[in-house]
């Protein structure tokens, strides 16, 4: 079974008086462990897309199941719940809270998720461990470099152990020595079994992925020709 | 997300902008400390005007000449308009009512005052020995005024702690003649200081026999006649009474007033309830202004952090959560605020002590609750609809800074 099965997805925005079609009947399925980019040019529907993956935006039709699971009816609190534990969220302007610690910024999920301030520590202590920057726990984001925000924020995103990381232009914000080093710690994470779907404008980092979601108008055409999955767990 | 969790996430981002959250916190707190302070003086006004009139003595009845009230349409109110005096006589017919224990005539005016070539103007005081008793006073030098027959002009006079010594420095007084008026008078005691009381300064006062008083002022009329009766509860009886003795002494018609402390006391706390109730409410309006200050506050911090709340809900906050975020916020400003007010409030009532001592003004405790309740409701109120607003924001629009 797909970690990610969309069917037959759509998203219209109603813009004005005409409708405009963001995602249209799109269909996927994506493996655990599967590194994904989702290209396309501006207003193709790729962040509509990835909007719709984190749930933080709900399709006009279709079906959405996350680890078999259904998650298109769920209420807005227990989708909530789905992206605090499965899903970690990588933006382009990283979204730092600016009064917090990078150690407190890493365990803010934690934090919403009533976990005890010292099993917070010690686990975002972990998580920088593993952006290797344990050494700025205490600093504020106005702080850091560009690069280190961005690592604050991976870590961030990956405290909960989530099924997938979900990067919206991860290196957008950054020069190309550091982006290099952002894209290689996102497939480093990808390398120990994390979902990574990112999107991006920039080639190189498409051609790194294993497979690519190219999107025109809302509609999906995929690298990897498969054949879209019939339609089995619908009633 | 745990209620502490909340509250610290909350009163960091309070603290974010310290000069907005101190310029609300001001302004709440002027509102508060003028609410408070308005109850402490009043509350203080009041326990001075009770403690005026507990020391005027007890179970009293002062009767003054003329009528204050209106008691309708009679001719007898053309033939005397102009009321009748009050007599020494009448005074001496209100000692045989049952339950009276003293009774003391009183005239009053001022006249000049003269000894060892020192001259000053001085409130003459007529009276009698039970004047004494009745006003619980004491004598420091010498003695009162003899008891005696009401209708002797005996020379003599009993004087104020300030006028023995403007006119007489450190000698003894006693034995000593004063000129009061055109009568030379022979001091016989000095007032214990007993102060402002009522309007009246006893201590710059030159007390003399009723009947002196009278024929140095060259009228027949007292200024008022005060009745001391043996215990609280006959005073009732006693007014009764004596409203007949002075009605028939007088064809029929009652051309006095009767004061009884209960009933000023009374009249005086309506008032002082009014003016204290309409100040209040118009204190109140000032809290009210403060906590739409806190609704604009917290709008502007909603539409400041909406990336902030965007990314919350991207990383699992539920609607509950950041609710509570900023409900707690707006209650941790309002808090703020009265806690500021209300030192605001006890510093100034300190400062209304220090400038007015005789005005015991403490807020009073039932004031302060009021405050913690109207700060801890005005966050409450005031916040809910930002923080509504906060929760109702799209992720994805929030996340845009939208």
């Amino acid at each position: 079974m797909a970690q990610i099965e969309l069917e037959n997805i759509t998203r219209t925005f109603q813009l004005g008086e005409t409708t405009v079609r963001a995602l249209s009947s799109v269909s996927v399925s994506i493996d655990s462990g599967e590194y994904v980019a989702i290209m396309g040019p501006s207003g193709s529907g790729k962040s509509t897309l990835l909007n719709l993956l984190g749930l933080l935006d709900r399709p006009n039709a279709g079906h959405y199941r996350l680890e078999g699971r259904d998650v298109t009816t769920l209420s807005s609190d227990e989708q909530a719940a789905v992206r605090r534990n499965r899903i970690g969220f990588v933006f382009q302007s990283f979204h730092l809270v600016p009064r917090l610690t990078a150690a407190e910024n890493v365990a803010l999920p934690l934090m919403l998720g009533g976990i005890p301030p010292e099993v917070r520590r010690r686990r975002a202590n972990d998580a920088l461990e593993k952006v290797g920057l344990t050494s700025r726990a205490g600093h504020r984001p106005d702080e850091l470099s560009g690069g280190q925000r961005q690592r604050i924020a991976i870590a961030r995103a990956i405290i909960m152990q989530p099924a997938m990381l979900l990067a919206d232009e991860p290196t957008g914000n950054l020069d190309r020595h550091t982006s290099q080093e952002i894209v290689e710690l996102l497939e480093d994470l990808n390398a120990v079994g994390t979902t990574l779907i990112v999107v991006t404008h920039d080639p190189d980092m498409g051609h790194r992925a294993r497979r690519r979601l190219i999107m025109t108008d809302g509609i999906l055409d995929d690298s990897r020709k498969k054949p879209v999955p019939p339609a089995t767990g619908i009633p | 997300m745990t209620p502490a969790d909340t509250l610290g996430f909350a009163a960091r981002a309070a603290f974010t902008h310290p000069l907005r959250s101190s310029l609300l916190v001001l302004a709440m707190a002027i509102g508060m400390a003028a609410v408070i302070m308005l109850t402490a003086l009043s509350d203080g006004t009041r326990s001075y005007v009770v403690g005026q009139f507990i020391s005027l003595g007890s179970n009293l009845i002062i009767v003054t000449p003329g009528r204050t009230e209106t008691g309708g349409f009679q001719p007898g109110n053309f033939a005397s308009k102009i009321p009748r005096d009050l007599t020494i006589e009448d005074a001496a017919s209100l000692q045989h009512i049952r339950h009276v224990l003293r009774v003391a005539p009183v005239s009053l005016g001022s006249a000049e005052v003269a000894a060892n070539s020192r001259l000053r103007e001085a409130m003459v005081f007529g009276t009698t020995a039970s004047y004494l008793d009745i006003r619980r006073f004491s004598t420091s030098q010498g003695h009162f005024l003899p008891n005696e027959d009401w209708q002797r002009q005996r020379s003599v006079a009993v004087i104020g702690e300030s006028i023995r010594h403007e006119l007489f420095g450190d000698s003894s007084p006693i034995g000593q003649m004063i000129r009061v008026g055109g009568n030379r008078l022979r001091v016989i005691g000095v007032l214990s200081p007993v102060g402002q009381g009522l309007g009246l300064n006893f201590d710059e006062m030159v007390i003399v026999p009723v009947a002196s008083a009278l024929s140095l002022f060259n009228t027949y009329s007292l200024y008022s006649i005060f009745v001391e009766t043996t215990e609280r509860n006959t005073i009732e009886p006693v007014r009764i009474e004596l409203e007949e003795t002075m009605r028939a002494r007088r064809g029929g018609e009652l051309d006095v007033t009767l004061i009884t402390q209960d009933a000023v006391l009374e009249t005086f706390d309506r008032i002082l309830h009014t003016i204290t109730m309409s100040l209040t409410g118009i204190a109140a309006i000032s809290l009210i202004v403060a906590g739409i200050l806190i609704m604009n506050v917290m709008l502007v911090a909603v539409t400041q952090r909406t990336a902030e709340i965007g990314l919350l809900k991207a990383i699992g906050a539920n609607n509950r959560d950041i609710i509570f975020i900023f409900i707690t916020e707006a209650t941790l400003l309002s808090l703020m605020g009265t806690l500021s007010g209300l030192m605001l409030s006890y510093l100034g009532a300190w400062g209304i002590r220090l400038g007015w001592p005789f005005l015991a003004a403490w807020p009073p405790t039932w004031a302060v609750m009021a405050a913690l309740g109207v700060a801890l409701c005005s966050g409450l109120i005031f916040g809910v609809m930002p923080a509504r607003r906060a929760a109702a924001l799209d992720p994805v629009l929030a996340l845009a800074g939208r």
